[in-house]
């Protein structure tokens, strides 16, 4: 295969910026402080195996909730006149354009003892603690990784010729039979996408986990952040293994879908 | 088009004019100064910014980044190649930079303003000579509550293990200090143990959590101030920030004593200007400067002269200050071996995520 030159930059960019950084994470993982190889990191790392499973379910439901919101959005969006498309893709951007972190302390505000939903819940009757919990963490990350679904579904639904619809209803098709049988197996590379982009950001955060989360939700990202100050074997391991299980769960994706949406 | 031709002319003219005028007022050299977040006085609410007056007085231009955690200044100086002239390390980790050779000593005679240091911090047992830091700024931690939470006053670190207040106490997210309120509490030495020592700790630390609503930071702030907490544990001084924001809050130090911390000033071993690194040391331990960091951050001043230059309120409280009976009772955190503090962290890891 020839290389083209625009390539090389970009090559040389990989090589710098990704596949070093992995080797070191591949060379810390397996060795001992000394240096030495060792398998004592993967057996340290076994021992946060629940914190594991915890981070990877949570990751699981948010990307769930995503997409079951996601998918009419999205469809609603494309079958609209293109300044419509438009507007509303924006109005879909906006919060993105805030901090991050910024857009979790407003969910803190709104949910504390207290705030504006306690206080309407308690009009209500209902008392009851809305932070510190799994829900409001999924929350959250709902509400955070929202946009990464809508949009690679939106454009890829866009793409979808109006024609094709028209054609399945002249034949016979009611509105179900059109989703199922034209709009959907259409979409695939949209849907594959934007649960790759919302589950493995999900999988490894923690700052949603540590602001809305209380003392049971810890997540592996910030078993990581922790223990690589003082023990970066372990910390490698335990990142190597993230890897892994997310790499298998992108495999696994991918018998669903093109390939192209993965490697994106 | 002459017109614009003008317009361009004088925008050239303008231009190069700026260029010789700010190549003109250049600097006769730079310091790279590593220190904590939000550690110095930046010029806000009617306070100097020290660091644009010291390039102002010395004309030397200060490259100013921060860091975290110790941990952090501790990897990057370790790993990293970039060379800084002047790091605000916290006690221990000075120690243990000292031990490791990382830093270099300090002449004195280039610091004369050292002189003003108090007594009790010129020759602090993580520098028992007192050659390679001058401390930057002190303070204790302390127990802060909210009045309107809990009845009977609290004056003992017991108080974060109190079942009534179950989900309404908060716990430091960061190991050490932890640690060292529950080693207080199972008459464990915070200062100097082992692996035993951790364990013993670790039982109390878990016997806490499931009366906790959260292990917190800065998030102490929100928490407390909003209401949301009965209880915390925090820096003494930023509970003196806290009441201000809140009259109900109260801040206590606990009868069991607590923990003395220092921030001093350093020169790592690779510094590049060691001399502009002494200048801004000394600068530093002013009294005017220092008071005027120690208003900012609301930490007590290690210079004498600097406590009566901060607000009344600020000078006399308790918190800010706390007094010399008190101070008997507390200790300074000691570097302790690399295998001990790898074991505390992996237990504070496990005990929070199980």
């Amino acid at each position: 295969m020839k290389l083209k030159r625009p390539s090389i930059p970009y090559i040389i960019w990989m090589v710098v910026f990704t596949m070093i950084p992995l080797l070191l994470i591949l060379f810390s993982a397996f060795t001992d402080r000394n240096g030495t190889f060792s398998l004592e990191a993967f057996s340290k790392a076994f021992g946060y195996f629940d914190v594991f499973l915890r981070s990877l379910w949570i990751a699981f439901i948010s990307t769930l909730i995503c997409l079951i919101l996601a998918y009419p959005i999205a469809y609603i969006m494309s079958r609209q006149k293109r300044n419509v498309q438009n507007a509303l893709t924006m109005i879909i951007m906006i919060p993105m354009w805030m901090n991050f972190l910024l857009r979790i302390y407003a969910w803190l505000t709104l949910l504390q003892n207290g705030g504006p939903v306690d206080t309407m819940l308690s009009f209500l009757g209902i008392h009851t603690t809305l932070l510190g919990n799994q829900g409001a963490v999924i929350l959250g990350m709902v509400y955070e990784y929202l946009p990464f679904m809508v949009l690679p579904l939106y454009s890829v639904m866009a793409k979808i010729d109006n024609g094709l619809i028209e054609a399945a209803e002249d034949l016979g098709s009611n509105k179900i039979k059109v989703m199922r049988k034209v709009v959907f197996p259409l979409s695939i590379p949209g849907i594959v996408s934007g649960i790759t982009m919302v589950f493995v950001p999900s999988a490894s955060t923690f700052l949603v986990a540590q602001y809305l989360g209380g003392v049971d939700d810890i997540m592996i990202g910030d078993v990581i952040d922790r223990i690589f100050w003082s023990d970066q074997n372990t910390g490698s391991a335990i990142a190597l293994i993230l890897m892994v299980a997310i790499l298998i769960f992108l495999i696994i994706l991918n018998f669903f879908g093109d390939e192209e949406a993965i490697a994106q | 088009m002459k017109k614009f031709i003008c317009i361009l002319t004088v925008c050239a003219l303008l231009f190069t004019s700026a260029a010789i005028m700010s190549s003109c007022s250049s600097y006769d050299g730079e310091i790279n100064v590593y220190n904590w977040g939000d550690y110095v006085a930046e010029g806000s609410d009617g306070n100097i910014d020290t660091i644009d007056k010291f390039e102002e007085e010395y004309n030397i231009k200060v490259n100013y980044t921060t860091y975290e955690t110790n941990e952090e200044l501790y990897n990057l100086l370790k790993s990293s190649n970039t060379s800084y002239d002047v790091i605000i390390p916290s006690d221990y980790m000075v120690e243990k930079l000292k031990t490791e050779g990382l830093l270099q000593k300090l002449d004195m005679k280039k610091i004369p303003n050292a002189s003003d240091i108090m007594d009790n911090l010129k020759k602090p047992p993580y520098d028992l000579k007192g050659e390679y830091s001058v401390p930057y700024s002190w303070n204790v931690t302390g127990l802060v509550y909210n009045k309107k939470m809990v009845k009977n006053a609290p004056d003992s670190w017991k108080a974060l293990w109190d079942k009534k207040l179950k989900g309404k106490i908060l716990q430091f997210s960061n190991d050490r200090d932890a640690y060292a309120i529950a080693m207080q509490l199972c008459s464990v030495d915070p200062t100097n143990f082992d692996k035993k020592g951790v364990d013993k700790a670790t039982v109390k630390l878990k016997e806490q959590k499931p009366l906790l609503k959260k292990y917190v930071m800065d998030q102490v702030f929100a928490e407390m101030e909003k209401d949301q907490a009965a209880v915390a544990p925090y820096y003494a001084g930023d509970i003196y920030t806290m009441m201000k924001n809140n009259e109900n809050l109260v801040g206590v130090l606990p009868k069991e004593g607590s923990n003395l911390f220092v921030d001093a000033m350093c020169i790592p071993k690779n510094a590049e200007n060691v001399e502009g690194a002494h200048k801004f040391i000394n600068y530093m331990t002013r009294a005017d400067i220092s008071a005027a960091n120690s208003k900012y951050i609301t930490y007590a001043s290690p210079v004498k002269s600097a406590k009566k230059l901060l607000p009344k309120k600020q000078r006399e409280s308790n918190l800010v200050y706390p007094p010399d009976e008190y101070l008997e009772k507390c200790y300074t955190f000691r570097n302790v071996s690399d295998d001990t503090y790898a074991y505390m962290q992996e237990q504070f890891t496990k005990m929070i995520s199980k």
